[in-house]
Formats: C-alpha cells, sequence, structure tokens
C-alpha cells in the first residue's frame, strides 16, 4: 500500500505502550513520519494550527513594521518600494495564508467530525493533501517574499500586475495552489457533513458551527474555481502573453477585477462564516443558556453565502461600470447586512437572562460583538454609492475590513481557540492571563483601527508610505495601538504556550457545553469514539452540573441513572 | 449516552486500538466508513463537488470568451477559418466514443468484471491518446503559422511557406507519448516472459494507447495535408485578401466588404482613412459578407486576431490538462481492475473517474461549435 499510516499498520506501535493509561491521539503514536504522514483530521487539525499561526506571526511583523514606518511623515526606514512590497506581503499572507484556512482549516478540521460524532473526515487522505498544498502554496510565497519584490497589493491587480518585474507567476502559482487546498477542505467538510452525521442528528440538530462551516464550504467550492483561473489566466498573461486583460491587446484590465472580486468577495464571507459559527458556540455555551433563534441563525448563514455571491461589484464603483450595474450592486450589498444583522440580535438575546461566565472565550466574543457590528456598519458607507466615491482607497477602508476581518475572524478565532484548546491540547490555560490578552487586545485593536476612519474620511489614501503633516497625531495613535495590539496576542500566546507546561489536566467539559465534542475525553482518544454517541439538542444544558471534583461539567447524576436519553 | 460511559467503553477496548479494522470491516471499506453505502454516497457526492468547481473553473474562460467575442466578433469570424473543422470533429467524435466505453467500464465494473473494466478503460484511454495526437497536429501546425497568443501572433500572409517534413513542435509533442511507447512496450514484452497476466492486462491496454496517439498524429497529418488544399487555402486566401487590402490602401477590400451595405455608408467608402476605423462597422457587415470571407484587415492582428487565438489555447489547452489527467485517473483505475478489485459492493472509483471523463467530453462538446463552427 502506500506510505500513508493507517490505523492498522500503527498497530505494533500502540502494543508496546498499551500499559500506559489514556493514549489519546497526542501520544497513540510518535516520531515525526506519525505525524506527518497521519491522516487522523484531529492531527492535521493541529499541524494546520502551528502552519496558520506561524503565517500570523509572520503576517503579524509585517503589520508593526508598516505601521512603525508609517510613525512619521516621511521617509524612515523603506524605501517608497520597499513599503509597497511589504504591505503586498502582509495583505498576502494574512489572508491567504492566516485568515482563510484560519477556522475551517485549523479549527474546523478538528472539531467536525468529533462534533459529528464521526470517525473523521469523509476523505482522510484529501484532507492530508489539503495540508501539503497548503504548505507548497506557502513555500511558492516564501519565494516571492525572499526573492522580494512583489508589489501589487494582494490583490494583483492588472494592468500593474502584468508589466511589474516582482515574482507574480510565484505568488500567483502559490494563491493558485492555495485555492486547491481550500477548495478540497470544503468538499470534504460538505461531504462529511452530508452523509456521516449520526443517527438522530438531523440538519436542524446540528450545531451551529456547523451550519456555519457548511455554507463556508459551498462557498470555498463554488468561489475559489474562478480565483484559481483568474490566477492562471494573469500568470499566462505574463508568460505566454495572451493579453486578455491587457489594453494594448484589446484585453480588459477591469475584467480582472470582476474575475478576481467574484472570488474574493464570497471569500470575505469565507472568512467570518466560520467565525460566526464560533461566535454562536461561545455565546450559547457560557451564558448557559441555549441559543436564542436556532434555526434563523442556521439560515442566515446559507443566507449570507448567497448573497455573498451577488455583490463582488462594489469593489469596481470607482473602476468604471454602467451606472444601472452599480445601484444594483449597490442595493444588493446592502442585503447581506440583514442576515449579519440576524445573528447579532440572536447574539445579544441568547445573552439576555442567561448565566454569563466572564471566561476568556466569552471576553472575545464581547469583544467580537463589539467590532464586528462597527466593522459591518462601516462596510454600509462603503456600499452606497455616493459615500463610496468619497471614501474608495482611503484609510476608511483599510479600518473597515480591519475591523471585519481582524475584529471579527481573529478575534472569533482567538476565542474559538481559548475555547477548544483545553480540548484540543488537554491542559487548562491561566484564565486571568487570558481575560487580560482579551483586554489588551480589545483595546489595542481599537487604538489601531478608530483613528484609521478618522483619517480615511479626512481623505488619506491607502498604500502610502509617506503622509501629509496633518494626518501625524491619527497616525502615531494608530501605531501605538498595533504595538499594543501586538502585546495583547503575545500575552495571549503566552498564556497558552505556557499551559502547555504548567496547565492543570483539561476535563472532557470544563465550559458546560454539550455539543458532542464535550462528550469525548479531552484530548479526544483517537477514533473520538467508541460507537455513535447519543444525539439530542445541543443547546439543552439542563442536564449539566458543575462538579468541583473533576473542575468541569459532568451529567447530573440522576440523568446518568436513568439512561440519559432525551 | 453520558462522558463517563464513553470514557469507560473507551478505556476498557483499548487494548485492540484498531476497532476501525475489525472482522466485518473488508479491506475496500475505508475504517471511518460504517457501510459500502455510505462509503458510496461520500464519494459520489465529492466527485459532484469537484465536477462543480471544474464547471467553474472553465466558466472564467467561457466568460472572457462570451465577453471578447460579443465586443469584437469580427475577430471571431475571422480567426476561426484557421481552425481546421475536420480535425475538430474528428476529435469530438473520438471523445463521444470514449464516453460510451467509459459508460460501459462502469457497467462492467458493477457486475464484477474486471476484464471488462481492463478493456474499456482501456479503449478510453487510447481514445485519449488519439484525442492528443490530433490536438499536438492541430497545434504544432498553428504554431508554424504564427497563430498564437496576442503576444507573439504573427500577421497571416497570402502563401505561408509550406513546411516539409515534420513541423519540429509536432517532434516535441511526440518525444514523451515516444517514450512511453517505447516503455510500456518494454514492459508488456516482460510481462510475456514473465507470464505475469496481471502485468499484461495493465501494461497491454497502455501500449496500444501510447501507440494510438501516433494513430492520432497520422491521422491529424493527413487530413491536415488533404485540407491545405481546400480549407486551409481558403481561411489563407481572406488572410491574403485582407493583408493585400491593407497594402493597397485598403479601398478594395473594404468596398467589396460593404458593397452590399453602401447604402448604409457612403461616406465611410469614400474616406481612405475609414479601413482604420472601421473594425466596428465590418462585423454588422460580417454576416453579409460571409460567403467570400474577406473581412476587415483590421482582425488580422496580434490585438486582435491574437486575442481569439489567446482564448483558443487558454481552453483548449486546460482542456488537454484536463485529458492528460483523465488518462492518469483511468490508469489508475485500470491497475485496480486488473488486480480484480471491483465488484458489486465496491465500484465507486470506476464510476467516479467515468463522471470525471463525461465532463472532460462534455466540456469539448461546448468548446468545438463555440471554436471551430464560427461562420
Amino acid at each position: 500500500m502506500s506510505a500513508v499510516v493507517t490505523p492498522g499498520s500503527v498497530q505494533t506501535a500502540e502494543h508496546s505502550q498499551s500499559h500506559r493509561p489514556d493514549p489519546n491521539y497526542l501520544t497513540h503514536t510518535k516520531g515525526f513520519l506519525s505525524w506527518a504522514l497521519t491522516l487522523d483530521h484531529k492531527r492535521i487539525g493541529l499541524m494546520y494550527l502551528v502552519g496558520i499561526l506561524t503565517s500570523f506571526l509572520l503576517g503579524g511583523i509585517l503589520a508593526l513594521l508598516l505601521r512603525a514606518e508609517l510613525f512619521f511623515p516621511g521617509e524612515q526606514m523603506f524605501s517608497n518600494d520597499g513599503y509597497n512590497q511589504l504591505f503586498t506581503l502582509h495583505g498576502a499572507v494574512m489572508v491567504f495564508l492566516f485568515i482563510i484556512p484560519s477556522v475551517p482549516a485549523a479549527l474546523g478540521n478538528f472539531l467536525v467530525p468529533v462534533m459529528l460524532g464521526a470517525k473523521d473526515v469523509a476523505f482522510p487522505r484529501l484532507n492530508l493533501s489539503s495540508f501539503y498544498l497548503w504548505l507548497a502554496g506557502t513555500a511558492f510565497f516564501l519565494v516571492a517574499l525572499f526573492s522580494t519584490g512583489l508589489d501589487t497589493g494582494w490583490t494583483f491587480y492588472t494592468p500593474y500586475s502584468t508589466l511589474t518585474q516582482g515574482p507574480v507567476v510565484a505568488a500567483t502559482m502559490g494563491v493558485f495552489i492555495l485555492g486547491f487546498s481550500s477548495i478540497f477542505t470544503g468538499l470534504n467538510f460538505i461531504v462529511t457533513i452530508n452523509t456521516m452525521r449520526p443517527p438522530g442528528m438531523t440538519w436542524f440538530r446540528m450545531p451551529l458551527f456547523l451550519w456555519a462551516t457548511y455554507a463556508t464550504s459551498i462557498i470555498q467550492v463554488l468561489a475559489t474555481p474562478v480565483l484559481g483561473i483568474t490566477v492562471l489566466l494573469l500568470a499566462a498573461e505574463r508568460v505566454l502573453k495572451i493579453g486578455i486583460f491587457d489594453p494594448a491587446y484589446n484585453g480588459d484590465p477591469v475584467a480582472f477585477q470582476h474575475f478576481f472580486w467574484f472570488y474574493s468577495h464570497p471569500a470575505v464571507y469565507i472568512m467570518i462564516l466560520p467565525a460566526m459559527g464560533i461566535i454562536s458556540e461561545l455565546m450559547s455555551v457560557h451564558s448557559h443558556k441555549a441559543i436564542f433563534g436556532y434555526r434563523m441563525i442556521a439560515y442566515s448563514s446559507v443566507a449570507i453565502a448567497l448573497f455573498g455571491f451577488l455583490v463582488w461589484g462594489h469593489h469596481m464603483f470607482t473602476s468604471g461600470m454602467a451606472e444601472v450595474t452599480t445601484i444594483i450592486f449597490s442595493a444588493l450589498t446592502f442585503t447581506v447586512s440583514i442576515p449579519s444583522a440576524i445573528k447579532v440580535f440572536n447574539w445579544l438575546f441568547t445573552m439576555y437572562q442567561g448565566t454569563v461566565s466572564m471566561v476568556t472565550p466569552m471576553c472575545y466574543a464581547l469583544a467580537f460583538l463589539f467590532l464586528f457590528t462597527i466593522g459591518g456598519l462601516t462596510g454600509l458607507f462603503l456600499g452606497s454609492l455616493s459615500t463610496d466615491r468619497h471614501l474608495h482607497d482611503t484609510y476608511f477602508v483599510v479600518a473597515h475590513f480591519h475591523y471585519v476581518m481582524m475584529g471579527g475572524t481573529l478575534i472569533a478565532f482567538l476565542g474559538g481557540l481559548f475555547h477548544w484548546w483545553p480540548k484540543m491540547i488537554g491542559k487548562m490555560y491561566n484564565e486571568l492571563g487570558g481575560q487580560i490578552s482579551a483586554l489588551v487586545v480589545f483595546i489595542g485593536f481599537n487604538l489601531t483601527f478608530l483613528p484609521q476612519f478618522v483619517m480615511g474620511s479626512r481623505g488619506m489614501p491607502r498604500r502610502y508610505a509617506q503622509y501629509d503633516k496633518e494626518f501625524e497625531f491619527l497616525h502615531q495613535l494608530s501605531t501605538v495601538g498595533a504595538f499594543v495590539l501586538g502585546m495583547g496576542l503575545f500575552i495571549a500566546a503566552g498564556v497558552l504556550l505556557s499551559s502547555l507546561f504548567r496547565g492543570r489536566k483539561a476535563p472532557a467539559n470544563p465550559w458546560g457545553g454539550d455539543t458532542l465534542e464535550w462528550h469525548c475525553e479531552s484530548p479526544p482518544p483517537f477514533y473520538n469514539f467508541l460507537r455513535p454517541p447519543v444525539v439530542k439538542d445541543p443547546y439543552d444544558y439542563s442536564r449539566l452540573v458543575y462538579d468541583n471534583r473533576v473542575g468541569g461539567y459532568v451529567e447530573r447524576p440522576e440523568d446518568r441513572a436513568s439512561g440519559s436519553h432525551k | 449516552m453520558s462522558a463517563t460511559e464513553l470514557d469507560a467503553s473507551h478505556n476498557h477496548s483499548h487494548g485492540h486500538d484498531d476497532h476501525g479494522h475489525d472482522h466485518d470491516h473488508p479491506a475496500w471499506l475505508a475504517h471511518h466508513f460504517d457501510d459500502a453505502e455510505q462509503q458510496f454516497d461520500s464519494g459520489k457526492l465529492g466527485i459532484w463537488l469537484f465536477l462543480i468547481t471544474e464547471v467553474l473553473f472553465f466558466s472564467g474562460m467561457f466568460c472572457a470568451y462570451a465577453m471578447y467575442r460579443s465586443l469584437h466578433p469580427e475577430i471571431w469570424t475571422f480567426s476561426s477559418q484557421f481552425l481546421n473543422e475536420t480535425l475538430g470533429a474528428i476529435n469530438t467524435g473520438v471523445l463521444l466514443f470514449s464516453s460510451l466505453t467509459m459508460a460501459w467500464a462502469v457497467r462492467c465494473a458493477m457486475l464484477g468484471q474486471n476484464r471488462g473494466v481492463v478493456a474499456c478503460t482501456g479503449m478510453t484511454i487510447a481514445c485519449a491518446a488519439i484525442f492528443l495526437g490530433v490536438k499536438a497536429v492541430e497545434y504544432s501546425h498553428k504554431i508554424d503559422l504564427g497563430l498564437l497568443p496576442a503576444g507573439f501572433y504573427v500577421p497571416q500572409v497570402a502563401h505561408p511557406e509550406h513546411h516539409e517534413g515534420l513541423s519540429k513542435w509536432l517532434i516535441y509533442f511526440m518525444i514523451v507519448p515516444g517514450l512511453l511507447l517505447v516503455v510500456l512496450t518494454a514492459w508488456y514484452g516482460q510481462a510475456v516472459a514473465t507470464a505475469n497476466a496481471v502485468q499484461k492486462q495493465i501494461a497491454g491496454p497502455l501500449s496500444v494507447s501510447a501507440l494510438c496517439f501516433f494513430l492520432g498524429v497520422g491521422l491529424g497529418l493527413y487530413l491536415e495535408s488533404g485540407e491545405a488544399a481546400e480549407h486551409g487555402d481558403k481561411a489563407h486566401a481572406a488572410a491574403a485578401d485582407s493583408h493585400d487590402a491593407a497594402h493597397a490602401e485598403g479601398d478594395h477590400a473594404h468596398e467589396e466588404a460593404h458593397a452590399s451595405d453602401a447604402a448604409h455608408e457612403p461616406k465611410d467608402a469614400a474616406t481612405p482613412a475609414a479601413t482604420e476605423s472601421a473594425s466596428t462597422d465590418s462585423h454588422a457587415d460580417a454576416s453579409h459578407a460571409a460567403d467570400n470571407e474577406i473581412i476587415s484587415p483590421d482582425v488580422n492582428k496580434p490585438n486582435a486576431a491574437g486575442l481569439f487565438f489567446s482564448i483558443y489555447y487558454c481552453m483548449t489547452g486546460v482542456h488537454a490538462i484536463h485529458i492528460i489527467a483523465g488518462i492518469l485517473v483511468l490508469t489508475w483505475v485500470l491497475v485496480k481492475a486488473a488486480q480484480g478489485q471491483f465488484h458489486s459492493e465496491y465500484f465507486g472509483p470506476v464510476d467516479y473517474v467515468g463522471l470525471y471523463w463525461h465532463l472532460v467530453d462534455f466540456i469539448w462538446i461546448y468548446l468545438f461549435p463555440l471554436l471551430y463552427l464560427i461562420t
């Protein structure tokens, strides 16, 4: 057979350590190859986690360099060209290497099968190959990084991207490969959720994280191929001079923008939808109250996924489009705010009259509510034609999408990471440290990006290394904020890393959640569940009580005795 | 079930950790599936989703095609003359036949007839090879004539040099299939010598397929040369006319193109500069002028006809890559069938590869009329 480690082939290793009390997925086999060739979705998820956090560190350092350069109006450390390369790499690394795979590939891979009570995703080999495709794509990006000179912005707009000297082909090939990684992950999740739900788990008994993941996967499968062909055509444009985006050959550069945003706008929802799924879980579990409006949240995820395909034109209001087209795109853009708002209100009502425990994940979830709402509402200014004309390509746009992508996705990702960390690693972290990190991140984030709204509305254009003196104070506020934010993230990293060594052993159910992942040990055993667990309403907490001896939640003794069926 | 119960039962069974591979789990059923039906359904859904991504992948190019054709229809009418309809039609027929053999292979797999699967997938691969052989002739011929993507397009002239012997591009295209033919035939010889039945079943169809590539090349060359007198010269006559016309200040060709519509644009016909600006007008007339195939010389340029060939190479090139990928996965199926792996409960791979193959054919069914059959 292939060199892939299958459960059968690790059997011998297993026997030698069978005296150990509790081998879990982290410890049941050892050695580099047992990780590199694993088909276990949990290990793949963990490898993704390490990969994307490394990318995030890289993207974050680039961001801090950018902000440091902008501390004074004139030229500081970098030339204008150097600055162009920095922001290009910051954007490309953050978008393609970090945010898009962050929640689906890292947390999703770990959680989807466990939440379904399944042993693995439907196509474990495809899952592993997704990870290696991600690595290969990353390698192409690193080539672009170290050959220094990719300065097109992460959007690769033509005609500049066909003319510049930078390693555009390497970077586009990286995007192409990463796209396939993303497609395969999405495809895997759709099939897994469709065919591997356990008996009793109807569509409307699925945890909302799975609904969100499902909606995300639909976008990944439908939108990413278009990005694939777009970057392929861009590479062909450079190598074979096909000219279809080049006005010199009768091609149309705006066609590239349409192609690009047909993927990249839905990609925004690839980023935010799984984050919304996380928040749905966090809100309900930490309020110890059933989620409010389950069905509406589920439907709104799908609605966002579908509407997300109809709004790409709002990136091109100023690039030249028929007037009636802009009006239609503007109107459609507003409709996306409806399902988003449905979610926000449902989360608020979930907390209402709940017993909210302000643990670290919940702190991040609350931060998400504020930041995402600001990000979403400022999107309306950009979606309306008249104001967009003024705000297009200013810091207002920068602030808006950072509030959504970072204030939304990153914060939710951190919340989810703190929420499921005990499950993934089996260790509890320092609660106070986690809460402090959430607070510092929240303050630093707002300090960084609120001033950018002001700058943008006053006309500070994006992507400039130097600026007018009048913006100096706001830029300095923003830079200070960025470093505070960076500090908050380092605290979060420190809290999580120190838990590896000092954390107490995590109970099976530290928070009182009732989705299936809390029904297996922390960390889960190799096969997650021995037989399909009994499925019931995932948001009914009435049977759980806190047990001091375990340090976590257990079922009420009387329920356990009566066979725990509901 | 409670958490503690789970733990208990879990600890219980840790002696044997291979509970995914327990006795009622046959080798062809992956450890994480409960039964054959679940496995088959998952695979089927997975391949359909993959086909959706493939359609969307091609959709980008179809969009580009639609956009530029609607903007510049005259480019399409002019450039399409250089494509050889006969070769395109033969390739269409070859692919349609390969879809039949593919569907037959699936049926054989369902019935557990592994030898039938070998024969049918072998024929499918052979058809794919013929297709590629014909395509290689088409590509090399166009490259020689300078019918290339926009940046490399060479304006066509009246009497192109006729190449003696094989095009060097065709020779490049034949290197890999030639090597494969040698290796596979040797491998087949070894199988015969050692009387290895499985190896014979694999190497036989594959070497025949490699041979079929050259069959396709021969067929292509024969038809291309036969066509050259008729069709190719017609295309080049059109090119020549437009070319000559450009040299003769454009008056003659332009008047002729506009003859039927002269009443509409008397001013245009009179001004010498009209030829330069006529591209938008001339496509309105293109349908009228279709019989004599004379089109504004504006089209015979890299930024016009070149754009068509850009799209032609992108679409057919990506399609050809899919054919090659199809050959690879079909070979995988062939190997599995030669080993006798398929039976009525496990025939998924044949089915999935079959669906993929039908899609690749299907895309060609669109490409053929959209690119070749424009008048």
